[in-house]
């Protein structure tokens, strides 16, 4: 049984998700994704658990020996991933069934559920796979499922925004098979691993350059970098709360493990990094992204778009990390994975709280919620504190690997610059805070009671993580070390 | 109780942060939540007096917690400078909530539960930035004390307090992450290490400029020691409620900023260091200017608590020059006037906030003939100004006598000038407050009818701080003990 740990983790919730047709109550829907979501976590960790103690899982789908079968690969990069794609989504699914009960008409809840299920597969068999193609394969069915739960948002606006994503992710998934199929045209194998060993003898050919180019620009586009983000503020804003919550915390996230496993263990670091002038173009972008896409944060008056914009800069810092092509840098990169995951789904289920509370998310609606939902507000101001990066919080954590990393490069601008980005975070979280803290409630609102207990209870969950990873970063800095440095160690 | 010492460490930072949690569980019984506020101070001074006996007996102290990121944990030691601000920010809690009690009542305050909890968190982050270990440990309290104090300066919630509030943080939040963040990390590449080291913790070989940068990103982003320019939050959290101007922007937050400048001086770079590096000049300058500068505006402010807190950047700015200036007598001098100013400047506060509580007055111009109304309040008044002016029989005096010494031991004349021209400027400021309170000629009858003394708590709390400002002219020793020791810490040599 524990052989099979890495298939499983893709096929339980495959396989469960239209299992979900055939339960007929809500309750009962949500209880059971619950369940396989929580399964799900279950395996990572101990994927997680074996990987860090005995290294590298390689298992053979069917029996099948690579380069023939496809082959999955868990090392201690996927392992963190598949955890915090599992993990964060069994926690946001906790709020799930109260909040869609407003936001989502009832005879779609099983749909909803049906698609959730089938966007965490696809989220997971792309990290867990080590197969090219099947990477393509798993992004389709995760993207194909995120499109449709984006569009059921209440928001008419979904449906605009939905296809705007559509149109964007198409075009990158496309990009992506498009590179993929010029290398297999190259060298004949799919398999990754495979690839990393017989792409040096091709690595001088204009169709490599091509295939290398395609792959990237694809990934970029998923994962919302300045400024190929445009698809996804509205994404964000006008999909249900859940739905936001749990793809601000996990679907970009996948993309960036894409590019990090296409440039490391596919292309190799000589090659990503010698052949493209992939450093300077991310650093630029990255940094560029950081500051055009905060001070657009500072303007929104929807406090979804705010945080969208936010997670668009946070990107950026991600990036910046990554063109450091440092074994901190990267370290750094990884562990703002995992931070902003924790941060941004904090946040996205308390915005998902006030929408089920007041039914807006715009910034005037805020006023007085400070006092009158004490609970939800408190958590909005420490997961901003750690989007600011204070110490002690997760936030910290990810800016000292940041700033330490451009400072051994001797990048000294960078550092200085990451850290006035940092100051536009202040920005646009305190005018959340002085919105909500320093003016009465609005006449007529006096009723509004604090979130119910299904959502402060996730909420809490996820703020009391932000603190605790802050302070105990054992977990997070010792795989995201142990991952960075193989990939260091492996690559050519 | 049979508490050993590192437990009494621990205790003290952690006493007002669980201190927090029993003032908000005990909120809608005000008497009983002071009570817990007051138990707690009487406790916490307790331990920092033990602690202060342990350190006498030459005993050392120390506690690790836990590691946040590999080799950058958590840890306390007590040493002297940071028992002489322990010692006094312990003392002038004790102080000041017996003066809150009377303040906050007799003016109808709301959310009062709300500001004895930030309170206690604000005390419990001062005690973690006194006993800090390493930098490290030091800047994770100092952004909690600016967190935890950014509620206390919104406490009226209205428009004002809101842009003050912003301005308070903005700048406090700004200069840390931007400048303090990247001259701790830069530190950390650079020595390898973040602990408080006698002598310092760069290598001899250490490539002077970036030392020298290093420098200049520790001054500039240590906020709290308001330096100008980055001095304009300390007028702006003067919106707060009295007792958190007088504590926290007389006392813990100030002195905070002041005790890392110098902290970082002594034990980062050490004196040795500090005296050859070439930005070290530059920053005295700046030091200076910051002095006679602030004393300037100071004396153009017509509210009685902006022109406070202008007296307090010029304050503040002696003890960086004193830490600067990298001679011992700066440096004994600089300790020394972290306690000498706390206790005039809290008294002068307490007088401000008790004539706005009883004669509802926060203008000079207003305050004349006020002498024959509050007489105590306003006497408390004169001393304290004596104090800060640094003249006999007043506790500045040694502060004083010590930072000119200093000035004198490493040759800075202009500074030497600086500082005895703010001198003249501060009594330019202070003292024709109370002169017109008392003289006779100036008495507006009618207006003034029917004002009292302020209510008892808060006129007993000014009576201790100003019997301290005399005590510490006649028996400055334990202070200059404390300061002395400082240098005289084993191996207190570079490069050893």
């Amino acid at each position: 049984m524990l052989a099979h740990l890495p298939v499983l983790q893709v096929i339980v919730p495959l396989m469960a998700s239209p299992l979900c047709l055939l339960l007929t109550r809500p309750r009962l829907v949500w209880l059971f994704t619950l369940i396989v979501s929580g399964l799900a976590f279950l395996i990572s960790s101990l994927l997680l658990q074996q990987v860090m103690a005995s290294g590298t899982i390689i298992y053979a789908l069917g029996g099948w020996d690579a380069p023939w079968g496809i082959e999955y690969r868990i090392d201690q990069l996927n392992a963190f991933l598949l955890l915090i794609i599992s993990a964060l989504s069994t926690v946001v699914l906790l709020a799930a069934h109260t909040s869609i009960r407003q936001e989502i008409p009832a005879d779609r809840h099983t749909l909803f559920y049906i698609l959730y299920l089938l966007s965490l597969a696809g989220m997971l068999g792309i990290v867990a796979t080590g197969d090219a193609f099947n990477v393509f394969v798993f992004l389709e069915i995760s993207s194909l499922s995120a499109y449709a739960l984006i569009a059921l948002g209440k928001d008419r606006r979904a449906l605009w925004a939905s296809y705007q994503y559509l149109i964007m992710g198409t075009i990158g998934a496309t990009f992506i098979l498009i590179g993929i199929g010029l290398m297999y045209q190259m060298t004949g194998t799919l398999n990754m691993d495979d690839l990393s060993r017989r792409l040096p003898e091709v690595a001088h050919t204009r169709t490599i350059f091509t295939a290398f180019a395609f792959i990237i620009v694809g990934v970029c586009l998923k994962l919302a970098l300045f400024p190929l983000h445009l698809w996804l503020p509205n994404a964000y804003a006008y999909a249900p709360s859940i739905v936001t919550a749990f793809f601000a915390a996990t679907a970009t996230k996948v993309a960036i493990y894409l590019l990090i496993r296409f440039t490391f263990s596919v292309f190799g670091l000589s090659f990503s990094f010698t052949a493209v002038p992939l450093q300077i173009l991310f650093v630029v972008l990255g940094v560029a992204g950081i500051f055009v896409a905060s001070t657009a944060a500072i303007y929104q008056n929807n406090v979804k778009h705010l945080f969208a914009y936010s997670s668009i800069a946070q990107i950026g810092y991600m990036m910046v990390g990554f063109s450091i092509s440092t074994a901190t840098g990267l370290m750094a990169t990884l562990l703002h994975v995992f931070n902003h995951a924790l941060m941004k789904s904090a946040l996205f289920l308390a915005l998902g709280a006030v929408m089920y509370r007041i039914g807006s998310v715009q910034i005037n609606q805020f006023q007085g919620l400070g006092h009158q939902m004490p609970y939800t507000m408190a958590a909005i101001v420490v997961g901003g504190l750690s989007l600011i990066g204070v110490p002690l919080t997760v936030g910290f954590v990810s800016k000292w690997y940041l700033i330490l990393a451009a400072i051994e490069k001797g990048w000294w601008p960078v550092a200085v610059l990451i850290l006035l980005g940092s100051l536009l975070a202040i920005v646009y979280v305190w005018r959340i805070v002085e919105a909500a803290y320093f003016k009465p409630p609005i006449a007529g609102r006096d009723a509004i009671k604090e979130a119910p207990l299904s959502f402060l209870m996730p909420i809490w969950i996820l703020v009391i993580a932000n603190i605790y990873f802050g302070i105990d970063t054992r977990l997070s800095v010792g795989v995201a070390q142990a991952a960075s440095q193989s990939l260091f160690g492996v690559s050519p | 109780m049979n508490l050993s010492l590192e437990s009494m460490l621990q205790l003290s930072i952690i006493l007002p942060l669980l201190a927090t949690v029993g003032i908000v569980a005990t909120g809608h019984k005000p008497n009983l939540r002071e009570g817990v506020t007051i138990t707690t101070s009487v406790v916490l001074l307790y331990f920092v007096m033990n602690l202060y006996q342990g350190i006498k007996r030459g005993e050392s102290i120390s506690v690790q917690w836990w590691e946040i990121l590999p080799g950058l944990q958590i840890s306390f030691s007590v040493e002297p400078l940071g028992m002489l601000f322990a010692l006094i920010a312990s003392f002038l809690w004790l102080v000041t909530t017996v003066y809150a009690i009377g303040y906050m009542r007799s003016h109808n305050e709301q959310n009062q539960t709300r500001f004895y909890s930030c309170f206690a968190l604000a005390i419990g982050s001062v005690m973690g930035i006194a006993f800090a270990e390493n930098l490290f440990a030091l800047f994770i309290f100092y952004e909690v004390l600016t967190l935890s104090t950014y509620p206390l300066v919104t406490h009226a919630g209205t428009e004002e307090a809101k842009k003050g509030g912003r301005v308070y943080l903005g700048i406090l939040l700004s200069t840390s992450i931007v400048f303090f963040l990247l001259a701790i990390v830069s530190t950390w590449f650079v020595a390898g290490t973040l602990d408080f080291k006698a002598g310092g913790v760069f290598d001899s070989d250490v490539n002077i400029a970036i030392a020298a940068v290093i420098l200049v990103l520790f001054i500039f982003g240590i906020g709290k020691a308001a330096i100008m320019p980055f001095h304009r939050w300390l007028p702006a959290a003067m919106v707060a409620p009295t007792p958190v101007s007088a504590l926290l922007h007389a006392v813990a937050v100030v002195k905070a900023g002041v005790f890392t400048v110098l902290k970082v001086c002594v034990f980062i770079f050490g004196i040795d260091l500090l005296s050859v590096l070439p930005s070290t000049q530059f920053l005295l300058y700046m030091a200076g200017a910051s002095v006679l500068l602030a004393s300037l505006v100071a004396m153009r402010q017509d509210n009685l608590k902006a022109r406070l807190a202008y007296s307090t950047v010029s304050q503040l700015g002696y003890v960086t020059v004193g830490a600067l200036l990298a001679t011992s007598s700066g440096v004994i001098g600089s300790a020394m006037h972290i306690g000498m100013h706390a206790f005039g400047k809290i008294t002068l506060f307490f007088c401000a906030g008790a004539i706005l509580v009883a004669a509802h007055k926060s203008k000079i111009s207003e305050m004349r003939g006020l002498g024959r109304q509050m007489p105590i309040t306003m006497a408390a008044f004169f001393i304290a100004s004596l104090s800060i002016i640094g003249v006999p029989p007043t506790g500045g005096t040694w502060s004083k006598w010590f930072l000119l010494m200093g000035t004198m031991e490493a040759q800075q004349w202009i500074l030497m000038a600086v500082l005895m021209i703010s001198s003249l400027l501060n009594i330019a400021y202070l003292l024709p407050i109370p002169f017109r309170a008392f003289s006779p000629g100036c008495e507006m009858p009618s207006a003034n009818f029917g004002i009292k003394e302020a209510p008892l708590p808060s006129l007993i709390a000014l009576c201790i701080t100003t019997l301290g400002c005399v005590i510490l002219f006649v028996y400055p020793q334990p202070l200059y003990e404390l300061a002395k020791a400082i240098l005289v810490t084993p191996g207190f040599t570079h490069g050893k």
